[in-house]
């Protein structure tokens, strides 16, 4: 069984949803955001997303744009990335890591290589937000062969029409996009997840994560009650930004951001009870 | 539509939206299904008879179509040889071939019920004419430009705002064309159900490359008719600006099966080729993906997108139309290179012989007439798209020729 597969029947067990806080990578420079990574687990983060920069964030809102540049300007990159997973890895074998980005500094790198690199360093999952069903034959061939996840998004506009066709080929867990509109700029409506998540639960055994405009530990905690797991990432890297000094990590970056994660884990955890 | 002559080079692009290897529909899931329901849409309206002749009376009577082909004699003359026509898109209604496009997408717009435009712009040509038919339909619209190109081309924010338009500045990224794109489509996925976005180029997810040159190629169907009636054959070469590259494969695509007419692309080399401040894709950029197709781009080794230079804000962007990718490596398409300086000499040549200010993008395929006109003869016959006119950018040739103004 995977390590995504893994946690999620473990959490299903023990009768509560995950917490899968979203990190850039190098945000806002390598040691910093390896020391977040690594203190991730035990601050309550179920499993672990990051983020990998890409100067062309077309589906991400302000706050991860501006995450993104502050990554890239110190030195981030595809493999810096796969390095920081091995690095995390060196420690922490059970908790499953998930890469999201942009499908262009995977065509650089390679597709076959890439998955394969991935794969070795420890990375359990892939979401690539600009490689929609209808183009997966890029990369899915690769990622299998690895025993990659490809996480697939669903969003409010996938209709029952299209659903199936979003379904074939998903592994590890659903994304579900909560709102219309790029990261960390609304909150969801819990009306609406009420009548998507049901929808989508009809339509596969795959877990099934909210993430897009989810921020606060109450917001969080109604996710888990109607899905598996709450994705939380702008709320996080706004938090980021506003420990940074000039730019530059400042004394309180790592001990704020995680101070964050534990409230909405707590939330996460509490959900059910 | 596709038809099966298996050696046409005019049938593309496949049902996946490819040419070749490149285009595609590489957008996040929320907009998937936008650009299937944009497709079928599209289906629909050019199987409707009532379709064209509507866009064709617009074109007609609003824009002013047919352009003129105009022969300029006294710039061929400088340059040595060859007889040379100007294929007049300046004259038409807002001064560039942009205003095809925009006619064709808002008739399309209406027809699916959309209420919101929305469209980026580099050199403002193409916001002003998304503007301007916004304005003759009466519907709102929201125009992203880098803000550095709102600095460059105040002009034409100007004539946004008087029909108008919403102008939004974006300063992200270098705060130029491909900054505007990838605002363009945010603004798209948070606004989904009521907006079009009306792209300006040969460029974005399928349909949009298919659909774009199919409302540009009115240009170089009316120059092939327009150049039988002036020289009785065809021409040995048409060249055209490529930036996006929207005037070009208008005016390029009919002849594609021409195999004696040469087509020619010409990139902007800004400060030149082998720096690294130029927008030169398919000459120096490699294959990748952005805004939503597969096609060759400037970036980096770790697929980073690079910031592109021109002088000209039109053909200031990183990537380029996914059917020019297929027709560079099938070679069937020379892509040449200019720089700004070999812009702004044309710039001022068209101007003093023709009688005639184009657009400093149309100056780049001016400018590589001093090196083709040469090479052809006295009898050779040259076809330049004339694709935009230069008022917008007299302040920006004045500060690069040091004029006071």
């Amino acid at each position: 069984m995977s390590r995504i597969a893994g946690r999620f029947a473990a959490l299903r067990r023990a009768g509560r949803g995950a917490f899968i806080p979203f990190i850039e990578a190098f945000d806002p420079d390598r040691a910093t955001s390896l020391a977040l990574l690594k203190a991730l687990p035990g601050a309550g983060a179920d499993l672990i997303e990051i983020g990998v920069p890409f100067s062309d964030p077309m589906a991400d809102g302000p706050i991860i744009q501006a995450g993104g540049q502050r990554a890239l300007k110190a030195g981030a990159s595809l493999a810096g990335t796969l390095a920081m997973v091995r690095d995390f890895r060196a420690e922490d074998t059970a908790t499953p890591v998930i890469l999201m980005g942009y499908l262009n500094p995977i065509l650089a790198y390679g597709p076959r290589r890439f998955c394969a690199d991935a794969a070795d360093g420890g990375v359990d999952g892939l979401i690539v937000v600009d490689l929609p069903p209808e183009e997966a034959d890029l990369l899915a061939p690769h990622a299998e062969a690895q025993g990659i996840d490809i996480i697939r998004l669903i969003a409010p506009t996938t209709d029952d029409r299209r659903l199936p066709r979003v379904l074939a080929g998903a592994g590890g867990f659903i994304y579900y996009v909560a709102i219309v509109g790029v990261t960390g700029t609304r909150s969801a409506a819990a009306a609406d997840l009420a009548e998507a998540i049901p929808r989508l639960r009809h339509a596969t055994d795959l877990p099934i994560a909210i993430g897009f405009g989810i921020k606060t530990p109450e917001q969080a905690a109604e996710a888990v009650r109607l899905a598996d797991a709450a994705v939380v990432a702008s709320a996080l890297i706004e938090t980021l930004a506003e420990t940074l000094i000039g730019g530059q990590a400042g004394p309180d970056t790592v001990t704020r951001v995680l101070a964050q994660i534990r409230a909405i884990a707590a939330a996460v955890r509490r959900a059910r009870a | 539509m596709m038809t099966h002559l298996t050696n046409s080079l005019r049938t593309g692009p496949d049902e996946r939206g490819r040419f070749g290897d490149f285009g595609g529909r590489f957008v996040a899931e929320t907009l998937m299904p936008l650009i299937l329901e944009l497709e079928d849409a599209y289906r629909v309206a050019r199987a409707d008879p009532l379709f064209q002749p509507e866009l064709e009376r617009y074109l007609k009577d609003y824009v002013g179509r047919p352009s003129p082909l105009w022969r300029a004699e006294r710039l061929a003359a400088t340059l040595g040889g060859a007889r040379i026509y100007l294929k007049r898109e300046d004259l038409n209604h807002t001064g560039a071939h942009k205003i095809n496009s925009c006619m064709g997408q808002i008739l399309l717009a209406r027809r699916m019920g959309k209420t919101r435009i929305i469209a980026e712009t580099g050199a403002g040509q193409h916001g002003v004419a998304t503007a301007t038919v916004c304005a003759l339909f009466g519907l709102p619209c929201t125009i992203y430009m880098g803000a550095l190109d709102v600095e460059r081309q105040k002009p034409n924010v100007f004539r946004m705002k008087l029909l108008g338009a919403e102008v939004r500045p974006v300063t992200s990224g270098a705060a130029t064309l491909k900054d505007a794109m990838n605002e363009a489509m945010r603004d798209w996925v948070a606004n989904v159900a009521d907006t079009y976005y009306l792209i300006g180029t040969v460029a974005g997810p399928h349909p949009y490359p298919m659909m774009v040159r199919d409302f540009q190629s009115v240009i170089g169907d009316e120059a092939r008719a327009q150049i039988l009636a002036a020289e009785g054959r065809l021409p040995d070469a048409a060249v055209a600006c490529v930036g996006g590259g929207s005037n070009a494969i208008g005016l390029f695509h009919p002849f594609l099966d021409e195999p004696a007419v040469r087509l020619i692309g010409v990139e902007a080399a800004g400060r030149g080729i082998d720096t690294h401040e130029h927008a030169a894709s398919l000459n120096r950029g490699r294959p990748g993906v952005l805004h939503g197709n597969r096609t060759y781009l400037l970036q980096t080794a770790d697929g980073q997108i690079e910031e592109a230079h021109s002088i000209s804000a039109g053909l200031d962007y990183p990537g380029i139309g996914p059917e020019h990718a297929w027709l560079h490596d099938a070679r069937r398409v020379e892509y040449v290179a200019v720089t700004d300086d070999e812009a702004l000499a044309a710039f001022q040549l068209c101007a003093q012989t023709e009688g005639i200010i184009p657009a400093l993008e149309t100056a780049h395929a001016l400018a590589y007439l001093k090196t083709l006109a040469p090479t052809l003869g006295p009898e050779g016959v040259i076809l330049v798209n004339l694709s935009g006119r230069g008022d917008k950018d007299i302040f920006t040739v004045a500060q690069h020729l040091d004029a006071r103004l």
